[in-house]
């Protein structure tokens, strides 16, 4: 698929949200693209329920309804979202840029803002020797095709929803273990009770136990030892599914040539612009002489990156600066 | 003030300055140690896990829910397994080692 904006933001978090209202205001239309299968970064993906206090005018508020609000807020500019990808390539085409996604999304756009918080979300991987070699064929973070699992022996590792919901759903086709460092799950209730089911049916054993060597040869793995309580186990396999929840990492952006300082992006402060013109970075992901990881940090940073990205799409245009509270056309482009 | 002691992944000592009220994740991110502490201390990853050394381990509040279930998503889990954001540094823990778990 190919699309062409003004500019695209990369991450769905909440100073990437305020960006599309700050970027609206000046008409500048939005795609968004983020790795996660949600909007709202970190605020939906590690902290939904935990209350913020530091959000300006709103004593107590929780990471979902400040996205929830900012959804809102940005949504008479109608932003466009890629989801379940990163952002892959960058490549300049004339006076704008190409962008192309994991998922083969290809975006143009004058402007690129990075808005990416701490990274994009990968799985975390267990930190086994040469797990890397059995990745995609025999060890996998995520299901794409079940039918390679049918009557195969596979292993599930943790306690979450990933977790029991696979062993829930491949317990009627496959030989399914449940491996875990306790009983007692974080998954959904509904999950818990019909895993445990199964497993009193017989239809999925459980162990406890926690990785600690792989081996197998070459792509294939055979057999996963596992300790529980300073004891080894092994335990033959054909697939190992480790859900260890998700990391953030700065991904491929790191190789596109805009100066970094520590795995953060360096920017001026007038316009929170990288090394690369027309590339802007806002929010945790930027640096600067006295930058404060705050979510309001990273709302000005919008507001003063906007400025910039209009100068860029409308170069022969004067920026008239103007309130939300009187302006009629700005009014007109909220519909209130 | 007081101070901890923390082994590294390279099995270094160091020894750092604590001030009361600072959690130990704080403490060891501050000082440079190599500690993700991904999600800045809300106890929302799993990416500031030590090992407590066996003495001290009887002068921390035990785990809560939360912690425990944080914990799930760590490798290499312990009985003195801890994580960092959730240990609010008092007098009491003047001296107290402690070892980076492996990422």
């Amino acid at each position: 698929m190919s699309h062409k904006t003004d500019v695209v933001v990369i991450g769905a978090g909440p100073v990437s949200l305020f960006a599309v209202f700050e970027l609206g205001l000046l008409n500048l239309k939005c795609h968004l693209i983020d790795n996660l299968d949600k909007i709202g970064g970190q605020c939906a993906e590690l902290y939904p329920e935990k209350p913020v206090y530091d959000i300006p005018s709103r004593a107590r508020i929780t990471g979902e309804e400040l996205i929830g609000e900012l959804m809102l807020q940005a949504k008479p500019f109608d932003p466009v979202f890629h989801l379940n990808q990163q952002a892959d390539s960058i490549e300049k085409v004339g006076e704008e840029w190409k962008l192309t996604t994991s998922s083969n999304t290809v975006i143009q756009a004058r402007c690129i803002v990075i808005a990416a918080g701490a990274g994009s979300f990968v799985p975390r991987r267990p930190p086994l020797e040469n797990i890397e070699l059995f990745e995609n064929t025999s060890v996998f973070y995520s299901v794409r095709d079940k039918s390679k699992f049918k009557d195969k022996k596979i292993l599930i590792v943790g306690g979450g929803d990933s977790a029991l919901d696979w062993v829930n759903d491949l317990a009627s086709i496959a030989d399914v273990t449940l491996m875990h460092r306790r009983k007692e799950f974080r998954a959904s209730p509904d999950s818990v009770t019909k895993m445990l089911e199964l497993e009193k049916n017989n239809k999925i054993k459980f162990v406890f136990g926690q990785l600690d060597s792989l081996s197998g040869n070459e792509k294939n793995l055979n057999a996963v030892k596992y300790k529980h309580e300073d004891e080894e186990f092994s335990i033959e396999v054909d697939y190992l599914l480790p859900f260890f929840g998700l990391k953030m990492e700065l991904g491929p952006i790191a190789n596109w040539g805009i100066n970094l300082h520590e795995n953060l992006i360096k920017v001026d402060t007038e316009k929170f612009e990288t090394s690369v013109p027309s590339i802007f970075a806002i929010g945790d992901i930027n640096t600067y002489p006295g930058k404060l990881k705050l979510i309001l940090s990273g709302f000005h940073e919008s507001a003063l990156m906007a400025q910039k990205c209009f100068a860029y799409c409308y170069p022969d245009k004067k920026n008239v600066f103007r309130y939300t509270t009187s302006s009629k056309d700005l009014h007109k482009k909220l519909g209130v | 003030m007081g101070t901890i002691k923390v082994k590294d992944r390279d099995d270094n000592i160091h020894q750092l300055t604590v001030e009361s009220g600072s959690t130990i994740m704080e403490v060891i991110r501050d000082a440079g140690l190599d500690i993700e502490a991904a999600c800045g201390g809300c106890c929302a990853c799993a990416t500031c896990h030590v090992y407590i050394g066996e003495e001290w381990l009887k002068k921390l509040n035990p785990r809560d829910d939360d912690e425990e279930s944080m914990l799930d998503q760590a490798f290499y889990v312990k009985d003195n397994s801890r994580l960092g954001c959730q240990l609010e540094y008092t007098d009491e823990l003047d001296g107290m080692e402690l070892t980076l778990a492996p990422e």
